[in-house]
């Protein structure tokens, strides 16, 4: 019961931020200049540009398009691309996948380094790998992503040729209608490899950090001391009783940090050439394709506050404390 | 031969500032099924003997002398793995904050299960029989429901009943337990003190108590030794040293106990506090509060003589004793 409740109010909640920003994408559209200009030529009168504005419904009231815009959006529809000619939302279907292997890529990175290192930072501070790890982390946390990636092309393909510098190559596995991914395929994987690593290098430091002070802090409390004075294995009292403990937090600012990574893929997708979201978003900008800016604005809207929902269940779920709140036993 | 024998325990705190000594050769012994009182201040000294004893010290704490003979064993320099199987085998440990003493993401039975698996071959099943056993001889209520429940959902008094039933778990010869009331509301305390004073006697439990309250170490205790900054002051039989105490800290710190004056009258209390460990003044640590101090208390340390029944550690005992000191 108390998790139903829960479960209403995590989802209240997050249609109103959707809401907010919808409102908040959509008010800009005012601001970016005339879409009039991109559609037409020079050639088209200034007495039939009012009459498309009319027909685009570009002149009615702020609320009135808004609302018009909204009705339309809880339909799935979020408006048609001025560029592509097609609705906003196929658009977005088609890149996102993209972008999805990509944010998976650095992901796994992030967690396959990161927990592992971050603990052996905590467990053994003096080690000469810790020390290299933290001095490494804060050189890392301090370099831009793009410099990261033309660091990276530079090395590993211009230099040594072993990696795919850009795309996503040619041979990807459609796992689903329309989704494909390239991490089943070796030609896939070697154009991944390089904007993961890139796209996972600002968040890196960070977590190897979280984790490590987390983990310290942990490893000081009296339950930690009890564990060692009850003749536990070294093994156990790391990596239960401090490892489950150090994850809560770590949880917590991990998933808002999945969120955003998605904006850094705008950096990494534009080094890298790599279709999906980022680098449609950028191209959109240019173009002042103002319904996929906003559709853009909207969907990563939409991915934050999911990945946000999510992550709070899952921490209700490992955090026993938060689950019997209001709950009966 | 005593179950534990602490003979002229040193530690040290390595620091910036230099090293600090937080026992300075400390001896007490515990025979078997025995209980021991340890009184002092906080920074006495007491916590740092019982964690040396378990070789938990926390960092950059370290034994620099002294012997800690436990089943035959120097439990000083026994290696990682052996020091390992005596933890929470054959010595247990009470600590002072029930509130934080228990992994609060892990349930109870998990925690005690681990605990049996950690020594024993023995089956879940088989562990779980006797971690239900052990919560029922700590009086918890529907012992086998409180194994899935995690620590927030009891109450302090309660949590404190489980690490006294993970403490003897495994029919330890010899538990520490560091200030196992302090933390505990004050109609909890006789409560939890009389249970475990009860398991100690009837499975023949040896206990280390660590305290500040005298009170209660003379209804419990046997023998008793005061820490004065990481110095034994006194030591003895209890009775003795309850009845008869000599050195002026012990007699401060018993006229301090309530129930002795006129209700309503102000408590007695030593003046000053214990001096950090930074700050050890030199000669009798205690003379800058000792109403009986002298020209001479404050050069070299007094060294522990037996006077009449026990150990005191004060140039002045003598005269204390007949009464002429003032």
């Amino acid at each position: 019961m108390a998790f139903v409740a829960f479960l209403i109010k995590r989802l209240l909640q997050a249609v109103l931020v959707m809401f907010v920003i919808s409102l908040i994408g959509f008010s800009i559209q005012d601001n970016l200049g005339d879409p009039l200009r991109e559609l037409v030529g020079q050639s088209v009168s200034e007495a039939q540009r009012e009459a498309m504005r009319d027909e685009l419904g570009l002149n009615d009231p702020f609320l009135v398009q808004y609302g018009r815009f909204l009705g339309k959006a809880v339909q799935g529809d979020l408006g048609r691309s001025y560029f592509f000619k097609r609705p906003v939302l196929d658009v977005i279907g088609d890149k996102f996948p993209a972008t999805a292997d990509l944010v998976l890529g650095a992901t796994l990175i992030i967690v396959l380094v990161s927990v592992p290192l971050g603990c052996w930072c905590a467990i053994r501070p003096r080690h000469w790998l810790s020390r290299i790890a933290m001095g490494a982390s804060i050189i890392g946390i301090s370099i831009p992503v793009f410099l990261t990636a033309i660091f990276l092309i530079y090395l590993f393909s211009v230099n040594l040729g072993w990696l795919a510098s850009f795309g996503r190559g040619e041979h990807l596995v459609e796992i689903a209608p329309g989704w494909t991914t390239g991490f089943l395929t070796l030609d896939g994987l070697s154009h991944l490899i390089l904007p993961s690593i890139a796209l996972s290098s600002i968040m890196m430091p960070l977590f190897i950090r979280l984790i490590r002070s987390e983990m310290m802090e942990i490893l000081e409390q009296d339950y930690i001391k009890f564990a060692w004075a009850k003749g536990l294995a070294a093994r156990r009292v790391w990596f239960l009783h401090a490892f489950k403990n150090t994850l809560l937090p770590v949880i917590t600012v991990g998933g808002v940090q999945i969120g955003t990574m998605l904006a850094y893929t705008i950096l990494t997708e534009s080094v890298f050439q790599w279709p999906g979201l980022g680098f449609m978003f950028i191209e959109a900008v240019t173009r002042v394709d103002t319904p996929l800016i906003i559709g853009y604005i909207i969907v990563v809207g939409l991915i934050f506050v999911v990945t946000n929902t999510v992550v709070d269940l899952i921490y209700t779920m490992v955090n026993p404390t938060v689950r019997l709140m209001g709950a009966a036993r | 031969m005593p179950l534990l024998d602490v003979r002229d325990l040193r530690v040290e705190f390595p620091t910036r500032h230099g090293v600090l000594t937080a026992l300075h050769d400390v001896s007490f012994s515990v025979d078997k099924g025995e209980r021991l009182g340890i009184v002092g201040e906080s920074g006495a000294g007491k916590s740092v003997a019982a964690f040396a004893i378990l070789n938990l010290l926390s960092r950059p704490g370290r034994i620099t002398g002294g012997r800690i003979l436990f089943e035959d064993r120097d439990l000083a320099t026994l290696s990682r793995a052996d020091m390992r199987a005596i933890r929470g085998d054959r010595i247990s440990m009470i600590f002072q904050d029930p509130m934080m003493t228990l992994n609060p993401v892990l349930t109870i039975g998990t925690q005690m299960v681990e605990t049996l698996k950690a020594h024993r071959d023995i089956s879940d099943a088989e562990a779980r029989r006797i971690a239900i056993q052990r919560l029922g001889e700590v009086k918890i209520p529907s012992p086998e429901k409180r194994m899935a429940s995690y620590p927030h959902e009891l109450s302090g008094g309660m949590r404190q009943r489980v690490v006294i039933a993970i403490a003897l778990l495994t029919e330890p010869a010899l538990i520490i337990a560091d200030e196992p009331t302090t933390a505990l509301d004050v109609t909890i305390q006789a409560e939890i003190m009389s249970l475990m004073l009860d398991l100690c006697r009837t499975h023949g439990v040896g206990l280390i108590l660590i305290t500040h309250d005298l009170a209660v170490v003379s209804q419990v205790t046997q023998r008793v030794v005061v820490l004065y900054a990481g110095r034994v002051v006194e030591s003895g039989q209890t009775a003795r040293v309850v009845q008869n105490p000599v050195h002026p800290y012990t007699r401060g710190l018993l006229s301090a106990l309530p129930g002795e004056g006129e209700p309503g009258a102000r408590l007695n209390q030593i003046r000053g506090s214990m001096p950090p460990l930074t700050a050890i003044p030199p000669g009798c640590a205690f003379h800058p509060r000792c109403d009986y101090a002298e020209e001479r208390c404050r050069v070299g340390v007094p060294p522990l003589d037996v006077i009449e029944d026990h150990n005191v550690r004060c140039t002045r005992a003598r005269e204390l004793i007949r009464g002429v000191a003032a």
